[in-house]
């Protein structure tokens, strides 16, 4: 496989993000016209600079009309775009290599996604008609295979496991409650998450992230044009997406502790990028902790820790705001809230915060102050052993 | 002379002690327990598991016929479902009797004349016995299948000699719309039937050319366990049989003369002349000769042992819900939707018989079947393998409290086949909190739910307790 990458060609100039959460006062086009508005002005540009759109959203609407009906967008180009939970970053992706390419000079990624309105619990995605054959899991059951597959692997008790998940989910929580834009703003202590209800084998409530309404949106350009939007772009260094040949759930070699793909596309964002040892030269990463053991798992396939080790990292604060390398410092999906479309390009308005000085105080990263310049942001999509990866780094300098 | 050629039987994991009736009712407390279908099984699906537990012979069926009380379906062929779980060639005929009591007596009679012409026939008995709240038909009743291969010559037992008197009266009944049966006055019903029983087991003696002091055994089914004890003290044979089936499992209706034909084949010897009667609408008598085959060709699982173990525990709560007499909330989550017709079909050998396909290039197993082989690539490089009794490993497993299920929670595990493959299903008949990684699992066909009028069968598995080594 050859990625040859687009490091440095492109940066973002401009970002925004609605509040996610229950937004019962806010439709689709409210969260799109609400991102697209603080967008604009974050890059202080003008609608009608805007050559093209990539909308992700993976079930709140379908075409570019979704984007373009609202905001009275006149015969723009709007490509609408679906990868699972990686859809927002997917449309990110997309827009990053048409103005890489030159066929446009400024491009934006917009995700939207509104899940609050169909009244049931957790995420639902209706399948095509079919055999009937499927194991109809929800995704908590699904991720949940993660846990005695881990413990079995690793040696490490129920218990023990339950402590280290309950960990992650306390970060997050904390992390998420200094966020104002955050779905969940309260500190949980580490009982209480312990003991919330039962949702899937080990998790509780407490171990799978919210979900959510909102939309979250950038505007890319060419390297060469971003200072004349601001002072402090952020390089693209990597994107990389992979999809899984959907082998796990087929072939026994796979033993539910790991995502190859995610490995797939972590391991091309750093040829990409240029980076040979993530944990010492990522100041943070936003990861796809849409449960609590799948956090732990990306620890290691992102290369943040040695197979085996994570659960000990985890317990030891590693990856603590300021820890060796903060993850999720705005919360993640667990207290910031999970709307598909919208959480990749989410996760790098944390990146755009951060890598900028604009994180407020209580949230910023330890190790932007011992030099680092660089931030991950990864989704995953589908379920483990059958999914759809991907992986961005930007950074707040181009590359010497 | 013809016969059966092989016997089989299957009773549901799970049994209601008769005591948590009173105690959730009030009343008399009954004793003993009765069988009760999982909440994804049906008449068809207890059909399927009993043909599968057939010991194997020499040539399959030419035809299929399925009798029950309960049929899943009416219009469509519940034989036809049964036929392709258990993956038959297409030219075997598949037909459906019922859904009466008698169903059962005309599927043995169609069966044991289709063995005379020269064929090979299966006959699956099966119910699900319901009843109102608090009455007898629930207390007494229970849920199983049994299955015959009856034709050719070298057979466990032959048939010795037949007898049919039909008889119209109001006995018991059911609207064709309704679920409960209604029964007039079980002193009427005895005082109709009984004189029968004689005149009927006289007419196959006479036709065996045998006489009433050469029955060994005798297996009744009726529509009452009252009248059914009745009836047996008419008929000479082995009264702790019958009592032990109706003790532990209750009276399986249209299954119940299969079923206890089958726990005497499990003990009786060879030379022992058995009487099947069955009081349903008149008198069918079948009279049975056991051979020397039966001493060599029984089921690996006894059924007599089987009717004798406890089964699960079942709580009358559950049981109620199971059977759609308490509608009970659930989790906030979309209705499940019918299979479509289209892919359904498309898929049969998978869907129904369970059928994997294996790499001719490099040898793997994969579940579902697949075109490219997710090992080395091959394309359409195939061969297709059914894998249904081919028993696995627990890798990985998840209880999921908050899918839809009327039996919640749902598991499901991740499970490693023996002889390669894997395959990601529902857990059923299990104690979400046992379940362990390296647990050894069967597969069973289940209906794993119904939307729309579609009863969407699959297979699930389910934990063996002697599981056996791992075959590779």
């Amino acid at each position: 496989m050859s990625s040859h990458g687009i490091c440095d060609r492109v940066a973002i100039v401009g970002m925004g993000c609605t509040r996610f959460g229950e937004h019962w006062d806010r439709g689709v086009d409210d969260l799109l016209v609400d991102a697209f508005g603080e967008t604009l002005e974050s890059a202080g540009a003008d609608r009608d600079q805007i050559d093209a759109y990539w909308l992700g959203t993976m079930g709140s609407g379908s075409s570019g009309l979704t984007l373009s009906r609202p905001l009275k967008l006149d015969c723009k180009p709007v490509s609408r775009l679906e990868n699972y939970c990686a859809t927002g970053s997917e449309a990110f992706r997309n827009a990053c290599y048409a103005v890489a390419s030159g066929a446009y000079d400024i491009g934006m990624a917009i995700g939207v996604e509104k899940l609050k309105d169909s009244g049931f619990s957790g995420l639902v995605i209706p399948p095509p008609p079919n055999d009937g054959t499927n194991v109809d899991l929800t995704a908590p059951a699904v991720f949940s295979f993660l846990a005695p597959a881990y413990c079995e692997r690793y040696g490490v008790s129920e218990d023990q496991l339950k402590e280290v998940l309950t960990r992650i989910a306390w970060k997050n929580h904390s992390n998420g409650a200094r966020n104002p834009r955050a779905q969940f703003r309260r500190v949980v202590d580490t009982e209480t998450i312990a003991c919330s209800p039962l949702v899937a084998g080990q998790l509780g409530i407490y171990d799978c992230s919210g979900v959510a309404d909102g939309a979250a949106a950038a505007i890319i350009v060419r390297a060469d044009d971003a200072h004349r939007f601001t002072d402090r772009p952020l390089y693209v260094k990597a994107l990389s997406f992979v999809a899984g040949p959907g082998a796990g759930p087929l072939e026994p070699d796979y033993d539910y502790t790991s995502f190859r793909e995610v490995v797939a596309s972590a391991q091309d964002a750093y040829a990409q990028a240029g980076i040979d040892d993530p944990a010492r030269e990522l100041a943070m990463a936003e990861v796809h902790d849409c449960f609590t053991p799948t956090e732990l798992v990306l620890m290691e396939d992102l290369g943040f820790a040695e197979r085996g080790a994570a659960w000990k990292d985890v317990l030891a604060g590693r990856f603590d705001l300021d820890g060796d390398i903060a993850v999720n410092p705005d919360g993640g999906l667990k207290s910031f809230g999970h709307p598909i479309g919208a959480s990749g390009l989410r996760m790098l308005f944390e990146c755009w915060l951060q890598l900028r000085g604009e994180a407020p105080a209580d949230r910023r990263v330890a190790a932007l102050d011992r030099g680092r310049k660089l931030a991950l942001t990864h989704n995953l999509g589908g379920a483990p052993g059958d999914c759809v990866s991907f992986v961005s780094i930007v950074g707040a300098e181009p590359s010497a | 002379m013809t016969g059966i050629a092989a016997y089989g039987a299957y009773l549901p994991h799970w049994r209601l002690p008769r005591d948590e009736i009173a105690s959730f009712l009030g009343g008399r407390a009954g004793s003993g327990t009765r069988s009760v279908a999982g909440y994804d099984e049906d008449t068809t699906s207890l059909g399927v598991e009993a043909a599968r537990r057939l010991p194997a012979t020499d040539a399959g069926p030419d035809v299929v016929y399925f009798a029950t009380a309960h049929p899943a379906y009416a219009e469509k062929s519940n034989a036809t479902v049964l036929h392709a779980a258990l993956g038959l060639d297409a030219g075997v005929g598949s037909f459906d009797l019922g859904p009466t009591a008698r169903s059962a007596a005309g599927a043995i009679d169609a069966g044991v004349d289709a063995a005379i012409a020269g064929r090979r026939a299966l006959v699956v008995l099966a119910d699900v016995r319901g009843g109102r709240p608090g009455g007898a038909d629930e207390r007494d009743g229970g849920d199983a299948a049994a299955a015959f291969l009856l034709g050719g010559d070298d057979g466990v037992a032959a048939v010795a000699g037949r007898a049919s008197l039909s008889s119209e009266f109001l006995d018991a009944w059911r609207d064709a719309r309704d679920t409960q049966v209604s029964h007039w006055e079980e002193r009427f019903t005895e005082a109709a039937y009984l004189p029968l029983v004689e005149q009927a087991v006289a007419g196959a003696l006479d036709d065996a050319g045998c006489v009433s002091a050469d029955v060994r055994y005798a297996a009744v089914a009726g529509p009452s366990a009252r009248v059914i004890r009745k009836a047996g003290a008419l008929v000479p044979g082995d009264p702790e049989i019958a009592e032990r089936l109706l003790t532990s499992v209750g009276n399986t209706g249209a299954a119940h003369g299969g079923l206890a034909l089958a726990s005497i084949l499990d003990v009786a010897e060879p030379g022992d002349l058995i009487a099947s009667v069955s009081l349903a609408d008149g008198i069918d008598v079948t009279l049975w000769r056991a051979t020397e085959r039966l001493r060599h060709d029984r089921p690996a699982d006894a059924i007599s042992d089987w009717v004798a173990r406890d089964g699960a525990p079942l709580s009358y709560a559950s049981f109620l819900t199971w059977r759609g007499l308490l509608d009970r909330e659930g989790p906030r989550r979309p209705d499940p939707e019918r299979p479509a017709a289209p892919p359904s079909r498309r898929s049969v050998d998978w869907k129904f018989a369970l059928v994997a396909t294996r790499c001719q290039r490099c040898g793997t197993r994969q579940l579902p079947p697949q075109r490219v082989c997710s090992h080395c690539g091959a394309v359409d490089a195939i061969e297709r393998e059914r894998v249904a009794d081919v028993r696995g490993t627990i890798r990985t497993f998840a209880v999921d409290r908050l899918a839809y299920s009327i039996a919640p929670p749902v598991v499901a595990a991740v499970i490693d086949l023996d002889g390669g493959g894997r395959m990601q299903c529902e857990l059923t008949d299990v104690d979400p909190q046992a379940v362990r990684i390296g647990d050894r699992v069967e597969l069973t066909f289940r209906r794993t739910h119904t939307a729309g009028g579609v009863h969407n069968y699959f297979w699930k598995a389910r934990p063996v307790g002697d599981g056996g080594e791992e075959q590779r």
